[in-house]
């Protein structure tokens, strides 16, 4: 596999065709069951807005909308559908996002568990590409943010 | 402004300069590298890295100062630069202002009305002082360099900043500059070329109806001085400037050009060593122009690369080179357009341009078509190429760019064309 279709692998163009969790429910304040983050990639001008809700101490759901690159829509899906499907404590979710973060910025050194982060893990591939890491991490930098304030 | 190139001219031999710039000849991705970002950057020939080694190894010193022999040759040398880059813009020597870039230049020119705005300078400055409701007026096509500042300038002064639109093909609406170019407006900023729709626009015509109501000119030279013959007195523009890396030079110099009258009048920007005549514990007089505005120690090597990179586009001549990029431009907008999927960004028929092309690709983000383009060993710019309020304009918010310089050959443009066909079906749409 060329190191472009390691990049961007099926899975990654599948996501960002079909992107999961998309869509904000209408304008709401945040009470203290979400909270909300925008985040832009001022190099390409891509932004994303995500709303994390949090009960108690476990992140339930994750609502994003955006524009940009194929790589920041579909780490924003894949992120979304591990978030809801894990039912994560907001420390394991600080964890995964840090494990993530680590990841991204290993040159190609550390692959993504896939156990861990299921579909999320087909992003490895970018680590190899520096100038794309910003991309992958929009959405997972909107989490830190968002749960932070929920 | 621009005569048309004499047919007696022969052709640029692009291949045979080539051997000139040692970085275009390397693998990428295991492709040869085909450079189309020479907007961004431009590469450097042989005779300009000599020179800026060949001063450092043999005459290096701080100049303007210093007894010794080096300090004097140093000094010579810096002079000499100064002298030679001014002469490419048809400027005299004490009309050309050494920068650290176009963005340093613009600041400075804004600072200074800024400035001159809280009385600095006076009498001399007065003219050039803004009270609240005079106008600055830019245009929607800007490099944030040349948008920025002006900003800033509104902003501490209360003028009132204002644009001359664009039309959907990517020209100037000069019907409605003529309207917005009043009584009140003080300042015209334009660019030159805008460095993401590659037109040159209508600079007399933006001249004329700056000086039917008085108004001072500043223009951004980055993209024509490398690419076509440029004449700033000729232009009759008050004010311009250019950045060396653009233009085969080194990073870290440019100029800014100026009449003498609106250089004379201009209180300094930056303040310290190298720009005074006497100084006291309480204040300073300073030295007139360009002296006034070169504050601290100069970038005196880049300046010498700089004029070594001006004499070389000199000796291959600005007609050819411009004669050559508009072939390649022609070449690339013939078969991008023909790509589905594919749209050019300010595809006015029949206006004078430079060699660079911005495009979207439908369906298909920037960012991912520069990766797949460079996969290819192909360098291209993707994002808003610092012109945020442009993509907005025609309704993207990124795009890709392959700007030539005049090392640039045509099977360059095929090797974009035919990698270029290839983006959509990769992404599957």
């Amino acid at each position: 596999m060329s190191d472009l279709d390691a990049l961007y692998r099926e899975l990654i163009l599948d996501h960002s065709k079909h992107p999961q969790h998309f869509g904000l429910a209408e304008e709401q304040a945040d009470s203290g069951h979400s909270g909300t983050s925008h985040q832009r990639n001022p190099v390409c001008g891509d932004e994303i807005t995500l709303r994390a809700f949090v009960d108690g101490e476990t992140v339930t759901d994750v609502q994003w909308e955006g524009r940009g690159c194929s790589i920041s829509q579909a780490s924003a899906s894949m992120l979304s559908d591990l978030v809801a499907e894990e039912g994560l404590s907001r420390a394991e979710t600080v964890t995964l996002i840090e494990g993530f973060r680590e990841a991204l910025r290993s040159r190609g050194q550390l692959e993504l568990d896939e156990d861990v982060y299921g579909d999320a893990a087909a992003l490895s591939g970018v680590s190899k590409f520096s100038a794309r890491v910003k991309c992958a991490m929009l959405a997972w930098v909107a989490l830190e943010d968002a749960i932070a304030k929920a | 402004m621009t005569s048309p190139t004499p047919t007696a001219l022969p052709a640029l031999d692009a291949a045979k300069l080539r051997e000139d710039f040692p970085i275009l000849h390397q693998q990428v991705n295991g492709h040869p590298l085909v450079y189309l970002d020479s907007g961004a950057t431009s590469q450097r020939p042989l005779p300009v890295l000599d020179a800026e080694r060949d001063f450092l190894e043999h005459a290096n010193a701080a100049v303007h100062r210093g007894a010794h022999t080096l300090a004097a040759e140093a000094t010579e040398l810096f002079e000499d630069a100064r002298a030679t880059v001014a002469g490419f813009v048809g400027a005299r020597p004490e009309q050309l202002v050494w920068t650290s870039g176009a963005t340093m230049g613009l600041n400075l020119v804004a600072y200074s009305i800024g400035n001159a705005s809280a009385g600095a300078g006076a009498p001399a400055s007065a003219g050039l002082a803004l009270r609240p409701g005079d106008e600055i007026v830019t245009t929607a096509i800007e490099h944030h360099a040349n948008l920025l500042p002006w900003q800033e300038l509104a902003a501490r002064t209360g003028a009132v900043l204002r644009h001359i639109p664009a039309h959907d093909d990517g020209t100037l609406d000069m019907d409605a500059a003529a309207d917005i170019i009043g009584e009140r407006t003080r300042i015209v900023a334009f660019t030159h070329v805008s460095n993401v729709l590659g037109i040159v626009n209508p600079v007399a015509d933006l001249v004329a109806l700056a000086q039917r109501v008085g108004a001072l000119t500043v223009m951004d030279a980055c993209q024509s001085a490398p690419h076509l013959p440029l004449d700033l007195p000729a232009l009759g523009v008050d004010l311009a400037v250019f950045s060396g890396h653009k233009m085969l030079g080194p990073y870290g110099v440019g100029g800014l050009y100026g009449r003498s009258d609106v250089l004379e009048a201009m209180p300094p920007f930056l303040t310290g060593g190298s720009m005074i005549t006497t100084v006291t514990l309480e204040r300073a007089e300073y030295l007139p122009p360009p002296q006034r505005f070169e504050a601290g120690t100069q970038p005196i090597g880049p300046a010498i690369g700089l004029a070594a990179a001006v004499r070389y586009l000199d000796a291959v001549g600005l007609d050819r080179i411009h004669a050559h990029e508009g072939m390649l431009a022609e070449r690339m907008r013939a078969g991008l357009a023909e790509i589905p999927g594919v749209r050019l960004l300010g595809d006015a028929p029949g206006a004078e341009r430079v060699g660079l092309w911005s495009f979207d690709v439908e369906g298909v983000h920037a960012h991912d078509a520069g990766q797949f383009l460079d996969a290819r060993g192909i360098a291209v710019r993707v994002g808003h190429h610092c012109a945020a309020p442009l993509h907005a304009r025609y309704g993207v918010t990124a795009s890709v760019r392959a700007s030539t310089a005049l090392y640039n050959t045509l099977d360059d443009v095929d090797a974009l064309l035919d990698a270029a066909s290839g983006i959509r079906p990769y992404f599957g749409v």
